[in-house]
Formats: structure tokens, sequence, C-alpha cells
């Protein structure tokens, strides 16, 4: 698992700079024009942002029902990272919709929802930040809802339907935009296992930190 | 077994508040005083700007549950009552049920007198539709009350609790305000609109079988420790 | 995990990002309205926009790993420092 980090690491460097240029080659869309194009990293970093929500919910759950530090790990870098994706999706969203829709923000129920699940994942770090000592169980419960929350994002959606694209747009993709939507998909999904990994053995480090600590005390 | 331990936590709990009523009149002043601020916040010309009612509401209920929250579970703390009542042979979902009805019933309380309040201040047509407004007003409660609970428990021996309290618990539930929210505005205009009102009670309705479920399931493992 | 590792995959991302910014319109298309009947006009350019997104993605992508990288960091130094003083006891 360990070995596979290097290459790993390499594919999704060329996969990210290789990006842009299927990206480019993709056909404009034909009522937005050029800036549909941050659909391409829009909406894959919010895949990735519900697939490491997923991951630290799952995680979560292992570390509050069998208390396992490795799941803890797992859920702590999970956790972070899934609000490094939301940040990303938050951020190329707005620059999308000021050119597309005219405004930066709208309270629709799609954006809403996401931004709250940022919050959460935040409220997650800050609670393992000052939370003090069994601030890990703390934060695997806000996993957990904040798992539980998600599926009302795709219902929000058509709940409450406004100027947001319908979730049904991915899969009637034509073949030629499909393909560099789906490279892109594929890259963050790589990227996503990369930041895991790095981060999960930064925690297995700092893990190894405290009990040299507490060997050091006694 | 299960409905009497927590009917007992309840009724222990309803003891304790009736020697003082500390918690009551505290939350339900702070409740006035919220809503007083938007009222003063909200007025345009001398006349409270139209349509703000519904979220002043829930705005006042959600602050003051939290301080609710905070207050009631301080006592836990202060009396170590909540160690106490973990070493008791009862099912340990019962005392988080036990403990959500009493939080239910405060907020119950406090949402009696913000109602009428924010009906007069704001001139808002809550009653036009009575029973609606009531199963909006039960699910949000419900929904905010299943999380707080199980959070504020869960934080009563963490550091920087009564900060973390909010920070943890408004994420997770805005989406039922939001529904508390869209629904109370609904039933406001000139014509309630019944049918928006009655689909966001289903969607309060699914948030709080949802999240009660969560909390019975999590509530032993995050106690202990 | 060693720094070497890191190296590699902060200067395979630096080292090939560098011609990405060179974005080509796409070849005629058969499939969809044509190019130059974009009604936008009136408004802001893409191009910025479009521009900022990707840097974006990828700046929020390197502070990342470079956070990991600076704790990491920060922990092994350490460890290394109570290593030196464990022996001793």
């Amino acid at each position: 698992m360990r070995k596979a980090f290097g290459p790993l690491a390499a594919i999704t460097g060329l996969m990210f700079a290789g990006a842009p240029f299927m990206v480019a080659r993709a056909p404009y869309e034909s009522s937005m024009g050029l800036v549909q194009k941050i659909f391409y990293f829009h909406v894959p970093s919010w895949f990735a942002m519900f697939t490491a929500i997923g991951v630290c919910g799952v995680a979560s759950l292992f570390h509050l029902f069998k208390t396992s530090p490795r799941a803890d790990r797992i859920a702590e870098a999970a956790g972070e990272i899934a609000v490094l994706f939301g940040l990303m999706g938050l951020v190329t969203g707005p620059l999308w919709g000021r050119k597309a829709w005219g405004v930066w923000w709208i309270w629709d129920a799609k954006l809403t929802i996401a931004l709250l699940l940022e919050m959460t994942f935040i409220s997650g770090i800050l609670v393992r930040k000052y939370g003090g000592p069994g601030s890990d169980k703390l934060a695997a419960a806000v996993g957990i809802f904040g798992l539980a929350v998600v599926p009302f994002v795709y219902q929000a959606v058509n709940i409450w339907r406004t100027i947001h694209p319908l979730t049904s747009v991915v899969p009637t993709l034509p073949a030629t935009m499909g393909g560099p939507f789906w490279f892109c998909v594929a890259a963050y999904m790589l990227l996503l296992v990369v930041l895991l990994m790095m981060r999960v053995n930064l925690g297995k480090r700092q893990a190894a930190l405290d009990e040299l600590y507490l060997a050091y005390e006694d | 077994m299960f409905f009497r331990t927590a009917w007992l936590v309840l009724r222990k709990d309803v003891a304790i508040e009736a020697k003082s009523w500390e918690v009551l009149t505290t939350t339900l002043f702070f409740a006035v005083s919220c809503v007083l601020i938007f009222a003063f916040a909200f007025v345009k010309e001398g006349r409270p700007v139209e349509d703000a009612a519904a979220g002043i509401l829930w705005i006042a209920i959600a602050f003051s549950g939290t301080l609710a929250l905070g207050r009631t579970f301080e006592r836990e703390r202060y009396g170590e009552t909540l160690r106490a009542l973990l070493l008791a042979p009862a099912p340990r979902p019962a005392l988080y049920v036990g403990k959500l009805m009493g939080m239910l019933a405060l907020l119950g309380l406090a949402e009696m007198l913000l109602v009428p309040m924010v009906a007069l201040m704001f001139q808002a047509s809550l009653f036009s539709r009575p029973l609606l407004l009531v199963g909006l007003l039960a699910g949000g409660t419900i929904g905010f009350c299943a999380v707080g609970t199980l959070f504020a428990a869960m934080l009563v021996r963490a550091r920087s609790r009564d900060v973390l309290l909010p920070i943890l618990l408004y994420p997770i539930i805005i989406p039922v305000i939001i529904a508390g929210v869209r629904g109370t505005a609904a039933l406001l205009g000139a014509e309630p609109d019944e049918p928006t009102a009655i689909m966001w009670i289903g969607i309060l309705g699914a948030f709080d079988v949802v999240f009660v479920t969560l909390a019975l399931w999590t509530f032993e493992p995050l106690m202990t420790e | 995990m060693s720094l070497r590792r890191l190296l590699i995959a902060l200067t395979t991302f630096v080292l090939l990002s560098a011609p990405a910014f060179a974005l080509q319109p796409p070849p005629g298309q058969s499939e969809f309205v044509p190019v130059d009947s974009v009604p936008l006009s009136d408004q802001l350019p893409a191009a910025p926009l479009l521009v900022t997104a990707y840097a974006f993605v990828w700046i929020a992508a390197m502070v990342y790993v470079w956070s990991i990288w600076r704790r990491l960091n920060k922990v092994e130094d350490e460890m290394r420092a109570l290593a030196q003083k464990m022996p001793r006891r």
C-alpha cells in the first residue's frame, strides 16, 4: 500500500496537468459558453467531497462502535479532505454562477446544504482541536450526522426546484463532454486517495509521537 | 423498562427544575429579549418588515434552545448526576429519551410564549392554520432537540463546551430550521399555502426520524469513555 | 513517509502544471451550437473566471499538501528530540 504512493502521486499530478487540455478540447456548451467549462472541475470537486464524507462517516461509525484508532485516523483525515474539496467546490461554483446566473451566491437548496456540510466538517476539525480529551468520539458523532444529511442534498434540489442544474445532468452528458468529465472525476478520486494516504500517515506519526511521550513519562 | 426509565428521568428533571424554575425563567426571558432585538433590528419606519416573522420565530427558538441545552447539562455536570445516571442499570437510550422529553417540554413552553409574541409584534397571521403551525413547530422542535440533547450530553465532559455546542449543533440542524421557516412562511401569506406547509412538515418528519434514530443508536457509545 | 516521496509529488505537480495554462480553443465541433452565437457578450469575460477557478483548485491542493508536509516535519523533529532524550534515562 505504501509503495503505491509514489506512482499514484505521479499519476495524479499528470492527470491534473493534462486535464485542462482535455477540457479545452471539449465542446462549448450552447447556452453558457466558455464559463461552463468550470463544470469539469466543479462537479468532480463535489463528487470527491461526498466520497470523503462517506469515508469519514463510515470510519466514524467504526471508531464509535469499535474504538479503533486506525478508523479514527482515517475519519480525521477524511474530514479534513472533505473540507478541502468542499472549499474547491464552494469557490468554483460562484465563479461559474457569477457568469452563468449573474449572481455570486443564491440561497437555493443545494448551495445552502453544501455550505452547511462544509461547516459541519469544519466544526469536526474544531472539536478535535479544542475539545480536549474524548474529542475523537465527538468528532466521530459529527461525521456521522454530517453523512446523514448528505442524502437530503440530492433530494433537496428536486424538492425545492430552483435554477441550479438538476442532478440528472450528469448521466445525460453527450460523449464529447463525458470524456473530459469522467477523466476529471478519475483525477479527483486519485487526488483524494493520495491526500488520504498522506494525511493518515501524518496521523500515524502523531500517534507514535504521543506513545513516545507516554513512554517518556513513565 | 425503557419507557419507565425515560419517564423517571423526565420526572427527576421536572422535580429539580420545579425547585427554582431557574432554567425555565431564564430561557423564557432570553427568548423574549431575542424577539425584542429582532423587533428593533427589522423595523422600517416604525413598522416591522414583512415576512420577517417566520425567520425570527425560528431563530428565537434555536437560540433559546441552545441556551436551555447548555444550562440543563451544566446542571448535570455540576452535580455529576450524569455519571450517576450512566452507572445505573438502565438502558442508556432510555436516559436519552428522558432528557429529550425534558428539553421538548422546556422548548414547548418557550414556544407557547414566543408564537403569540411574534404574531403580535410582527403582525403575522400565525394562527390562521393552527394545526399546521403546531405540526411545523413540533417537527422542528423534535429535530432540534434530538440532535441538541445528544450533542449537549456528549459535550458535558469536553473542554470549551459552551462554544462548541453551537459550533457543532447549528450546521446540522440548520436544515431543520430552514424547513421550519419555509413552512411557517408559507402559512403567513395573504392566502396560506397549505400544500407547501404540509410538504415541509413531511420533510421535518423525515429529519426527525433520521436524527432520533441516529441519536438513539450513538448515545451509548458516545457516553462511554 | 519519506521526504523524497513528498518531493516527487510536489515536483510533478509544479513542473507539469506549467504548460497546462495553454488553453487552446477546440477544433471544429459538429455537435453543438457554433461558438460565435454565444449571447452573453455584454457581461463579464469568462476566461478570467475560468482561470481563477482552475488556479484555485491547484493552489488549494498544494497548500494542503504543504500543510501536511509542515506538520509531518514538526512531528518528526519532536520524535527525534524525544528519542535523543530517552536513552539517557
